[in-house]
């Protein structure tokens, strides 16, 4: 869930009005849902004639046209949490317990009960069109025989589909949450609007449909068990009898009614098929492809080119269609590569291409960054480390971002590593993870690290990272936390504990007698921290809760990567495009740092993917409406980067032995120009 | 407009073509040839067909091969249901009526024979319908009756896949000894294969139920790589699979069905596709990738094909006037598309360009009719086309022609010239054994002293025949004069057989 800036221009500019455009035409295809809707409700088999004829009537009856209008302000609550809510970036969380606390996040809730009210009111239109028993709350009562029976008695009919509009909305809701719905994903190829909606209707219809069923399976059941309990709170509240002479609905004879669950599920799947379109819509719209200039000859605009727009992190989905654009016009548009290898007018500096390679490497490189820091989180099995090498390796990304070649922890060593090495006061933990440099059993027992107030600077250096790297990455960020939640339960001791429960175990000889005291109350404390560790571990409710969901925190790195490999293809192919369409040689003076750039990603996911659970491929989900391409972006952006250096090695073939990178790259980079990854 | 009566007559007597330098095709007399001049280049392949064993279990079912043994209904229901879906419960159901109710019985055969009358409706629209699988494939593929169902080189490295009557894929390399062999339960009736491009590893393959994507570690010495290395890539109702395509960036692949109108764009890494479902033509058989990425031709079964441009997803409807597009090959640089259709013995071409929003009519540029040369013996030569091949410098365009009972099937070789405007000239024929006709044909993809066309006979061999010229773009050295030429204006002919299209989204 995002937050606008208001003052942006793109979502002032372009992608209200794609929303706006998107919900006039959901709205355009209620009465063509409405009217399929009334004829496959009032289906009867054997009176052809008269359904149809009943069924023109009903569609110019005033009720109809009064369900309509209701409907249509349903459609523009929805499209509105459509554009509140939508992200381009999932978040996942990787634990049960993250899991709930999404789903009873109060913003959530807020949506649960909108979407419950205006579920009721679909279901209430649909009642009224289905006319029959369902028409009214109120009904006559059968019972005649004595004299004081009241007129008239609680529809339990009535009552039935409105309760079921009410679960349907809230499943849609949850369902919503836990299958990330409101992820917009791209496509990966161009469609025009039209096409594309008109080649998912039928997936959409189908969607609906079998969504209903498990809908209308569960609602029974739970109605069947408690569908007294709402039903006599309505008829006290409203003063309204129920007709005992008739059955109640949930007993097995009211509910086993082929009629009465054949109008649920079409209802169902109605009320579904108005908001999943609403959905299809409005993804389609936000989707499409959005043209950016590449430089304007007016300054007011500057901020609108591709240049500045790509440098931007507070609109995520701005940056998305930017780097998208990026990537088609290096494909398709000589004329506008032709602009980004152009110089500037006075000066004649290549300010284009410098701003989109730097750019591009910056994502490139920052990638790089989390996947080498969770690796060592990983390798070190999460023993108070990670939260350091964490912090450590965000430092080295955010000074060295600018520079060209970021490696990973150990293929180069003329990064700036042994600098930052001295500068930052968790050096222990650095080296521990840094295996290239010093041995991790080792490092504790190095002098300078014993001080217990490593690891509160650490923290704090920590907490200041998140917030600064977080801005447009905020929900990769969370897992990295939420991960080590079920660790942190115990962190108030942390802060003496950890930095001399490390120290402890070891003899230190010459660590001085007050070290010792608190070495003991450290020891103590630990112990205290195991027992409660213990305890609950052996709770199966606790560990089912904080047990980390495989996969989840692979997911969670490589969840923004349709970025990353927007950032890949266009740079590969501009860098391609350039042997024969680069006049003046502008691409050739960042080769190097792409080339290196690439590699050590190259190297990164490569690792990473020994990692357990890395390489396991998702169960794929049969028929949601729940967009699950962010589960296999890792893989893409796997394929992506492979793709993308055989792309510059193929074009330049034997020239790059000029280029001068490093001997481990070259090594690596021989390998990519002989097809031997 | 080229004939094959320009052509110098074919050899006779059991010679063989060699090679192709200063502009002439040269004959050996006997088979060890192959190995001899394979010395230099490749080296030659047989796989005879004794050897291999094709799966002698039909597609649909188990059942005949046991022994009738009584199940319950419900067990035998269940069987047919996932044998053959509605149809077959419904049959299973209507055959048992002594144990169901009437009701049941009575009615379940008349909703299969609703359900027949239905799909015998269909069929006779679509008549490629009514074919079984396997006979699906044979139609619409280039698979033959050979030993060697399918070829293909590798892109970029001296590296070719070959895809054999048993449903294995062996995989050779220049510069390994090793061969791999690719075998997968579901690698069933292999039809075609391709190379993934800017990828050294990735091999498509499309099979009878499904798509596989087998990645082969290049530096790997095992030699039965197992099949957790495979991706299966499936999507209900589109199988079999006929013909697949990757995009020349490497980034998309193309899948393409007989039976299913939509042809899937498939993102591979990520395993999700996205049909594109045009109905008219009722499947795809055969699509194909220009080679500058621009343009993709997908045939269908009727007598229709289309051109998708491959930014907005949009097509042209190409109808034809006889049948339906056999072959096809794009140029080098994308603009020109040659193809045949089947029932006429021509070449048309067609050309596309950015500015005038695309041809309006094909024109005819080569002319098969069967043609004799008088000799020793005569010999016929001519014919439908059965598949086309263009070399990656375009220069040399090879056509293979169906045999007929009175003659056999044999490689025509033409030399294409672009500018100032597009012809072709006759180079020679290509002929093999005696007794062995060619059946699949592919160039290498980059060959440095011309061309290496690589030819798959029916006896099972495969044997690469180079031809030494310098290309048009490569610096003069000296090298082969051109031949004088003879030909026939096209403007002639491109009146009389012409296609029309009608431009829609």
């Amino acid at each position: 869930m995002l937050s606008f800036n208001q003052d942006c221009w793109f979502v002032r500019k372009v992608v209200r009005w794609r929303a706006l455009a998107s919900i006039a035409w959901s709205v355009l295809l209620l009465p063509a849902t409405t009217t399929l809707f009334v004829f496959l409700v009032r289906f009867s088999l054997f009176h052809p004639v008269e359904w149809i004829s009943e069924c023109f009537g009903l569609l110019m009856a005033a009720s109809t046209i009064f369900s309509l209008i209701l409907l249509c302000g349903v459609v523009l609550v929805i499209g509105f949490f459509n554009l509140e809510g939508y992200t381009v970036v999932p978040s996942i969380p990787c634990s049960r317990v993250a899991l709930l606390a999404k789903v009873l996040h109060p913003r959530q809730c807020v949506h649960s009960l909108v979407h419950c009210t205006v579920g009721m009111m679909v279901m209430w239109c649909a009642s009224v069109m289905a006319g029959g028993r369902y028409q009214a709350l109120g009904s006559p009562c059968t019972r005649g025989e004595s004299a004081d029976a009241p007129e008239v008695c609680l529809n339990e009919y009535h009552v039935f589909l409105l309760l079921a509009g009410a679960f349907i909305g809230y499943s849609h809701s949850f369902l919503g949450v836990v299958q990330n719905m409101n992820y917009v994903s791209f496509q990966i190829i161009q469609q025009y609007k039209y096409l594309r909606c008109k080649g998912s209707l039928p997936w959409v219809l189908k969607c609906s449909a079998v969504q209903s069923l498990y809908a209308v399976r569960n609602y029974v059941a739970l109605y069947f068990f408690f569908g007294h309990i709402p039903r006599a709170w309505i008829s006290n509240s409203l003063n309204l009898p129920i007709d005992s002479s008739l059955h109640s609905l949930d007993s097995l004879t009211g509910l086993l009614d082929f009629s009465l669950l054949y109008h649920l599920w079409i209802s169902g799947a109605f009320l579904l098929l108005t908001w999943y379109i609403t959905v299809l819509l409005f993804r389609i719209y936000v989707t499409e492809a959005h043209r950016f200039p590449v430089q304007s000859t007016f300054a007011e605009d500057a901020e609108q080119c591709l240049p500045k727009v790509l440098s931007e992190k507070r609109t995520p989905i701005m940056k998305f269609l930017a780097l998208q654009d990026l990537a088609l016009l290096s494909q398709h548009s000589p004329p506008r590569r032709q602009e980004v290898f152009s110089l500037s007018q006075p000066g004649g500096h290549p300010h284009n291409w410098n701003a989109i390679s730097k750019e591009c490497l910056a994502l490139l490189s920052d990638l790089t960054q989390r996947l080498v820091a969770h690796h060592d989180a990983v390798a070190s099995n999460g023993r108070a480390r990670p939260p350091s090498a964490t912090s450590d390796t965000r430092t080295t990304s955010n000074s060295s971002v600018s520079s060209a070649v970021v490696s990973g922890t150990e293929d180069l060593p003329q990064t700036p590593r042994p600098s930052v090495l001295l500068k930052t006061p968790g050096s222990v933990f650095l080296k521990s993870s840094g295996r290239g440099i010093s041995s991790p059993l080792t490092a504790p027992f190095t002098p300078d690290l014993d001080s217990p107030f490593s690891t509160p600077s650490l923290r704090h250096l920590a907490a200041q990272q998140v917030p600064q790297q977080g801005q447009w990455l905020g929900s990769v960020q969370s897992p990295h936390i939420i991960r080590r939640g079920p660790k942190l339960w115990s962190t108030s001791t942390d802060s003496q504990a950890n930095g001399s429960a490390l120290a402890s175990p070891v003899p230190t000889p010459s660590s001085p007698p007050p070290e010792q005291k608190s070495s003991f109350m450290a020891q103590w404390l630990q112990n205290r921290k195991e027992q409660v560790k213990g305890f609950m571990a052996k709770r199966v409710l606790v560990v089912y809760l904080f047990n980390k969901l495989p996969e989840a925190s692979s997911q969670a790195l490589f969840a923004d990567s349709q970025a990353h490999i927007w950032a890949l293809e266009g740079l590969s192919h501009l860098v391609a495009a350039s042997f024969s369409e680069d006049k003046y040689g502008v691409v050739q003076t960042t080769l190097p740092s792409i080339l290196g750039c690439m590699l050590s990603l190259q190297e990164a996911v490569d690792r990473h993917f020994k990692l357990p659970h890395a390489s396991s491929k998702p169960v794929k989900t049969s028929c949601s409406m729940g967009d699950s391409t962010y589960k296999t972006l890792r893989f893409a952006l796997r394929a992506a980067l492979k793709t993308s250096i055989y792309r510059i090695t193929s074009t330049f073939g034997e020239h790059l032995n000029a280029v001068c990178i490093s001997a481990e790259h070259q090594k690596r980079l021989q390998q990519f120009m002989e097809y031997r990854e | 407009m080229c004939s094959l009566a320009l052509f110098p007559p074919p050899l006779s007597g059991g010679q063989i073509t060699l090679y192709e330098a200063n502009n002439e095709l040269v004959a050996g007399s006997s088979p060890d040839c192959y190995e001899k001049q394979g010395a230099q280049t490749l080296s030659a392949l047989n796989f005879p067909r004794e050897t291999l064993k094709p799966h002698s279990r039909p597609e649909s079912s188990s059942k005949a091969a046991f022994l009738d043994h009584k199940d319950t209904l419900w067990m035998r229901s269940a069987g047919a249901w996932r044998d053959a879906g509605l149809s077959g419960l419904l049959d299973e159901i209507t055959n048992s009526a002594e144990e169901v109710p009437k009701w049941l019985a009575v009615s379940s055969g008349c909703v299969l024979a609703l359900i027949r009358w239905m799909s015998s409706f269909h069929g006779s629209l679509f008549p490629h319908l009514t074919l079984s699988g396997e006979e699906m494939t044979a139609e619409f593929s280039q698979v033959s009756d050979s030993a060697i169902r399918s070829f293909a080189w590798h892109p970029h490295t001296d590296k070719f896949a070959v895809a054999l009557l048993d449903d294995s894929i062996k995989i050779y390399n220049s510069r390994s000894a090793t061969a791999p062999t690719l075998k997968h339960r579901l690698q069933r009736n292999v039809s075609a294969m391709q190379w993934k491009p800017l990828c050294a590893s990735a091999l498509a393959v499309a099979c009878h139920t499904c798509l596989l994507v087998w990645h082969v570690d290049p530096s790997s010495l095992s030699t039965r790589p197992s099949s957790g290395c495979a991706q299966v890539l499936s999507h209900p109702g589109h199988s079999p699979v006929t013909s697949v395509a990757w995009s020349p960036s490497g980034s998309l692949l193309v899948s393409a069905s007989p039976v299913d109108t939509a042809m899937m764009v498939w993102d591979v890494a990520a395993e999700n596709c996205v049909p594109l479902q045009r109905v008219g033509g009722g499947g795809v058989t055969n699509v194909s990738w220009s080679p500058d990425g621009s343009r993709l031709l997908a045939a269908t079964p009727s007598a229709l094909f289309r051109v998708w441009e491959t930014r907005m997803w949009t097509c042209e409807r190409w109808p034809c006037l006889k049948g339906r597009c056999q072959s096809a090959c794009w140029s080098p640089d994308g603009s020109r598309l040659l193809f045949s259709v089947q029932g006429e013995m021509v070449i048309y071409a067609l050309t596309f360009s950015d500015m005038t929003g695309g041809p309006k009519s094909a024109a005819v540029v080569a002319d098969l009719s069967e043609t004799t040369f008088s000799g020793i013996d005569d010999i016929t030569v001519g014919g439908e086309v059965q598949s086309l091949a263009w070399d990656p410098t375009g220069e040399r365009l090879a056509v293979l022609l169906k045999g007929s009972s009175s003659h056999p099937a044999i490689i025509a070789v033409f030399k294409t010239r672009s500018s100032p405007v597009f012809e072709l000239l006759p180079c020679g024929f290509v002929s093999g054994e005696i007794g062995a006709e060619p059946r699949l044909i592919q160039f290498h993809p980059h060959f440095q002293h011309g061309a290496l066309l690589t030819v798959c006979w029916s006896n099972g061999r495969i044997s690469h025949v180079p031809f030494y010229f310098v290309s048009v773009g490569r610096p003069h050295t000296g090298g082969s004069p051109p031949l004088p030429h003879i030909t026939s204006k096209i403007e002639d002919y491109s009146t009389t057989h012409t296609l029309y299209t009608e431009q829609i989204s």
